[in-house]
Parts: structure tokens; sequence; C-alpha cells
């Protein structure tokens, strides 16, 4: 099984430790993941802002970047998302079926290909988990709110595997963040408020250390939660699981 | 003025957000329950999807079929292709009787066409009957919701309206209070209306009849006491059957309200004895919108609401900031149909977080689309010239690794280096103003990698 590594463009450059905890979590899976330095980004913040035409030359750069893997494995599922259902703008060449059927979110890959739904490994924290649009509704990583009361995911399940953990019950369940890629600065004032009203329902209801699929999400709510200095830590699901320790 | 400037403003008054988002959402977990109770709605939403679909595929018979029930009926059916049309019909109506008081209940269409002040222009007295339509008609503004007109305000503003405008006491704000002064203020409308204006909430193919659904009775009491009972319908309105009905009612009221179905599901099919039922169907840039494959979805909406109430953007930006007749992610769909130029910044207002489409019982493709608009919108050149620049330099940047590895160890470096005061200027960095930048890492995944692992 060959695996390819895909770390999306901002993971890349200031998430680093996201890319290393991934890489490790899968070689302790058995997996032995690649990562192909010429690849760039999925196209998706071009494409999110309409501009899509000009993002076609990154869709093709990332299909040649990737078409030789079986799989190909993300820290984000947005942008799995995106190539998942954005990339039938290009002509669908067998390459482009390939890499658009082989590309996985992280978790999904963990659970649905490699199935596994326990990892072992004790974090005893409460923690609150960040359900990302892009993931929940988009790839069905879990159950939306509008369609059934089932609040239950595969990244929940395995986080909740883990010794000691205890998971946040939100007043909001999956409500969005508000980070929406260029909409968190064309939308400044609302994008902001979506972010302190979502920091807030986690204080309310305890989490110490919020984490969740998506860095970018993270990334905006981890923005908020040190300008606000809030006693809040913000890590990617992929580094509890890899077993980071506080 | 773009949605964002004016969601600035609305989101400036931190506490009016607060209640806004929490009342909205209070809505929207009500319909939570109302739906979770039904366990066919999934089913329920496929089938209404169909149906709509069907109608429209072949929307021509259907609206023959319904003119020729109609005027069997002895309702006398008019067409307008626009607004300016639809208000001049309805204006010779009421001339013709020689009117010129008239009650209306809540309509959306008649919103869009303007016709109040066309009415009013033209010397007719014109009262909105639904409580919220009210309040905003004698505060002059339009309608923030598509089900709750008047959620942007607070019962201090209601009570302060009507003590300017009914004479209550100053400083009275009970709810109840309230209601029975607009109760008394109406009943004396009612009375005196030669004319009754309504909305039509579906038209039957089959039976030529319009259903109307309310929770106050206002449109029934106005039609029942009224000579003239003009009914404004889209010609989105139809569906073909009276037995598809049963379908939209249960999805309609749950959806909108949580309530199983609306207090008042009345059906008009004729006029009573020595009465006139008149029928305006409308397109008013409907039929473009049919013809917009990517986009023809979105007139299968039954404008239950439920898409506004869960939308985070709405909840936390209001109706008015969006800025057309049909506010909310539905509204941003619809608008750039009606003028591209001016609604050009709606189908960004959104995080495509999706949750709309997951909402809608009709089963509409929103947030689909609203990724759409964005792609017909710049192809048409209507986003800013400075933001599609960058981003077409971005398309480049990224799509070369050579120029992306050196980039963004220029951009952490910069970070790490300039002064804090200049990279996080709320000036030019519109991330800063309520956020932290990332820690710019000293080295990148990939740096790491080819030195650890390669
Ligand atoms: S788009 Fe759907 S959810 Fe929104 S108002 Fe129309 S029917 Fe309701």
């Amino acid at each position: 099984m060959r695996v390819a590594l895909f770390i999306p463009c901002y993971v890349d450059q200031f998430y680093p430790q996201v890319g290393i905890a991934s890489l490790q979590l899968l070689q302790k899976l058995g997996v032995q993941a690649h990562f192909p330095a010429q690849q760039t980004c999925c196209g998706q913040p071009l494409a999110n802002s309409g501009c899509e035409r000009e993002a076609l030359p990154i869709y093709h750069h990332f299909v040649d970047t990737f078409q030789d893997y079986d799989y190909v494995v993300a820290p984000s599922g947005s942008c799995v998302y995106h190539v998942r259902k954005h990339f039938d703008k290009l002509e669908q060449t067998a390459p482009v079926q390939k890499v658009r059927a082989a590309t996985y979110d992280l978790i999904d890959f963990i659970t649905q290909v490699l199935d596994i739904t326990e990892l072992p490994g004790q974090f005893p924290h409460k923690v609150g988990l960040h359900l990302s649009c892009h993931g929940q509704r988009g790839l069905h990583q879990a159950n939306e709110s509008e369609m059934t009361p089932v609040r239950d995911g595969q990244l929940r399940r395995l986080l909740s595997s883990l010794d000691g953990i205890e998971l946040t019950e939100l007043d909001r369940n999956d409500e969005c963040c508000g980070f929406g890629g260029t909409f968190c600065v064309s939308e400044e004032a609302i994008s902001a408020r979506m972010g302190q009203d979502r920091v807030q329902d986690h204080l309310r209801n305890g989490t110490t250390i919020l984490t969740g699929g998506d860095m970018s999400c993270l990334m905006h709510l981890q923005g908020i939660v040190r300008r606000r200095q809030l006693p809040m830590k913000v890590l990617h699901a992929v580094e509890i699981l890899n077993g980071t320790r506080f | 003025m773009t949605h964002s400037s004016r969601a600035a403003t609305f989101v400036a008054d931190a506490d009016r957000t607060t209640w806004h988002d929490e009342t909205l959402w209070f809505v929207r977990q009500k319909r939570d329950k109302a739906v979770y109770a039904v366990p066919e709605f999934q089913d329920l939403r496929e089938l209404a999807s169909q149906i709509k679909e069907h109608t429209l595929s072949r929307l021509d018979e259907y609206l023959q079929q319904f003119e020729a029930k109609a005027q069997r009926n002895g309702v006398h059916v008019h067409w307008a292709a626009d607004a300016q049309e639809h208000n001049a019909i309805v204006l010779d109506i009421i001339r013709r009787h020689n009117a010129t008081r008239v009650v209306k209940s809540k309509s959306m269409l008649t919103e869009e066409c303007h016709l109040n002040p066309h009415l009013i222009g033209h010397g007719i007295e014109v009262i909105d009957t639904d409580l919220g339509e009210r309040i905003i008609q004698l505060r002059e503004e339009a309608p923030s919701h598509l089900v709750l007109p008047a959620i942007h305000l607070k019962k201090e503003d209601v009570g302060a309206t009507f003590h300017l405008h009914l004479g209550t006491e100053k400083g009275n704000h009970d709810p109840q209070q309230l209601t029975e002064a607009a109760r008394q203020h109406l009943r004396a409308k009612f009375l005196a209306a030669e004319v009754a204006i309504s909305g039509v909430n579906f038209a039957v193919a089959e039976t030529g009849g319009v259903v109307i659904c309310t929770n106050e009775g206002n449109a029934d009491l106005g039609v029942n006491l009224a000579q003239v009972h003009i009914a404004s319908m889209g010609i989105e309105k139809l569906i073909p059957r009276l037995s598809d009905l049963g379908v939209f009612t249960r999805l309609l009221a749950r959806s909108a309200t949580g309530q199983p179905v609306t207090t008042y599901t009345s059906h008009y099919t004729k006029p009573a004895e020595g009465r006139e039922m008149h029928i305006v169907i409308v397109d008013n840039g409907r039929t473009q919108q049919l013809g917009r494959p990517d986009f023809r979805a979105s007139l299968k909406c039954i404008r239950c609401g439920a898409c506004m109430n869960t939308c985070p953007v709405y909840r936390r930006s209001g109706g008015h900031s969006y800025d057309f007749t049909v506010p909310g992610p539905i509204g941003a769909i619809l608008s750039p149909n009606i003028d591209l130029k001016k609604h050009s910044s709606l189908p960004f207002a959104s995080t495509l977080c999706g949750s709309c489409t997951d909402v809608c019982p009709v089963k509409i493709d929103i947030h689909v689309q609203l990724y759409k608009w964005r792609q017909v919108l710049t192809e048409a050149g209507e986003i800013p010239a400075a933001k599609k620049w960058s981003l077409k330099f971005m398309g480049r940047f990224l799509a070369s690794p050579k120029a992306f590895g050196i980039g963004g160890k220029v951009a952490r470096t910069g970070l790490r280096l300039l002064p804090y005061q200049l990279t996080h200027a709320k000036a030019f960095n519109a991330w800063a103003v309520a956020r932290e930048l990332p820690e710019p890492p000293k080295q990148s995944f990939r740096e790491w990698y080819a030195r650890t692992v390669e």
C-alpha cells in the first residue's frame, strides 16, 4: 500500500508538528507514508473565493503529484472535501478519478481504511471537540444536528477510546466556527464573532484542550483563545492521538 | 455597500447580536425537536423535493391548468411579467372598485414588488395586518426575516414604536399589552377595508385554488371581510395536486417554527356570492432563474425561513445586512439573479458550512449554489479587483513547488522578525483585529521532513 501524506499549505508553514504527528501516528499503525516534496496546495482558498479557473493549474499539480499512490492522506477534512468534490472541474481522466477517490482525511483513513476504532494511550484532560463543517457535513464524519439527534462520529469515538479523556458536551454541538477561508478576512467582524461564540461555548462547558480534525478552524479559534488569553490549549486531534502529553 | 460592512454595523452592538442569535437558535432548536419526532422526515423532504423538481420541469403546463381551473371557479386570473406590471394590475383592480382602503396579509412577493409605496403613492391606504409586518410598516423598515419579519427588534423597540404611532403608554413594553393595542388598532382597519391582498403559499394546479398559511388568522379576517380579494403569487408556488399539499404543510410549519402545522391553513378556491377574487401570477425574474441550470433549484423554496434560523452568519448579521427582500442563505442565491452587481457580495456572506442545505425541507443545495455564484461573479468581473489579482498571483504561486517553498519561508521569517505592531496592525490585517496570528515555527514541515526523514 503506497500512502502519500498531503500536508495542507498552512499546516506545512505554521503547524509542522501536526504533519509530524500525522506521519508518526501512521507509522505506529503500520503505514509508511511518504511525503512527496513537490506538493503545494489543493487550490481550495482560490476556488472558494470564486477563482476556480485560476485554481485549475493547482488541481493539475495536485493530481500529477499524487497519481502514483494508492492513498493520499491529509490531516484536514476541508482539503479532502475540496479534492473529492470540486476536482469535478477537471477532465475526468483516469489519474484524476483515481486521485479523487484515493484522497482521505486522516481520521477517515484510520477508521475506514485501516478499520481501527480504538487507540491505546491516555489523555486525562477535559477535551472539547470542534466538528469542522467540511468534514462533518461534507464528508459526513459525524451526523448533522439538522438531520437526526445522533451526535457520534468517527473522531469522537477514537478520542473517547483514550484512557482518562473526558469529552465536553456543548450547547451547540456542530455550529460553524466562522473561519470559512477568505471569509475570515472579507467578513472579519462576523467571522470573529462566530469564533468568539464557539470558544465561549467550550469555555462554558469546561474544555481545557480544544481539538478537531481541521487545523484551519483550529487556527482561527486559537487566534481568539490567544488574543483573549483564555486558559485553553488548542491541538489538532492527531497530536492527541499520537500521544502528545501535558 | 457590501454585506460585510452592513454586517459589521449590526454585530458592533454585541448584546443585540447575542439576543438575535439566541432567539433564532431557539427557533432552530424547536424545529429540531419537531423534526426528530417525525421518523419519516427525510423521506418527506425527498418527496417534496421531487414534487417541486417535477413541477418546475413542466411549469408551463401546470400554470395553464391552474389558470383554466381558477377561471372555471369564477376567479379572475392576471399575468404579470415583472413587479411594475404586478403593481399596475393590483392598482387597477382597486381603482375599478373605487376603493381606497386595503388590508394586506404577509406576502414577500408584494414586498419584492414594492407594492406598498406604489399604492400609497396613488392615495390608497395599505395596512399590513400581520403583527410583525405592521410593526415594521410603522417604522418604515423592510422585513428582516421571511417568517419573523420584525425579529431584529426587541420588545422595547416595539413599545417605543407603538407609543409613537398607536399612543400606547411611554415605556410600556409588555408584549401582551402591546399585542392588545395592535389588535384594537387593526380591528378598525379590517372592518373598514374594501380590498384584501394576500400572498400565496401554495397554488394547486388540479383545483385552481390557493392555500395561505398564517398563525394569526389575519389573512382570513381580511379576505372574509372585504369585498375583493387579490392574491399575488410567484409562478413557482404551484404544486400539481391537492394530495401533494400534505407533504408541504407537514414540512413548512415544522421547518419554520417547530409547529406541527400552521394555526390556519386556508384554502381559497372561489369568491363568495357577490364578491370578487383575483389571482395575479408573477414572473419577475423567475423564468430567468429557471433557465440557469445551476440555480433553478432555488425556485423550489417554500419560504419557511429555516435556512435563516440555522445560518450562523445570518444570526449574527441580521436580515437587513442582506439588503434584499429575501435575506439569508436563500436570498443570497436568489438575489444575484435579479441584480448581479448590486448583490455581488451576498454569495460571499457564508462560510459554506452547509447547514442551510441540511435544514432545507425541499433539499435545495444552497451552499453549493453559493459556491457556484462565486464563480459566476468572478467571471463577470464582479469581485474586487485587488482580491482577484492577489488570488491570481496566489494561483501561480501555489502551482509551483519552488515558489511555494521560498515564499512560505519568507512569510514565516517576516512574521517572526517584524514587530508585533506591524504584523498585527488592524488597518491592513483584518485577521488581527480580533485574533492573534499563529506563532511561526522555525522550520516548516517540509524542511523538517527533508532533514529528518530523507
Ligand atoms: S431555501 Fe429551504 S430552508 Fe430556506 S426558506 Fe427556502 S425552503 Fe426554507
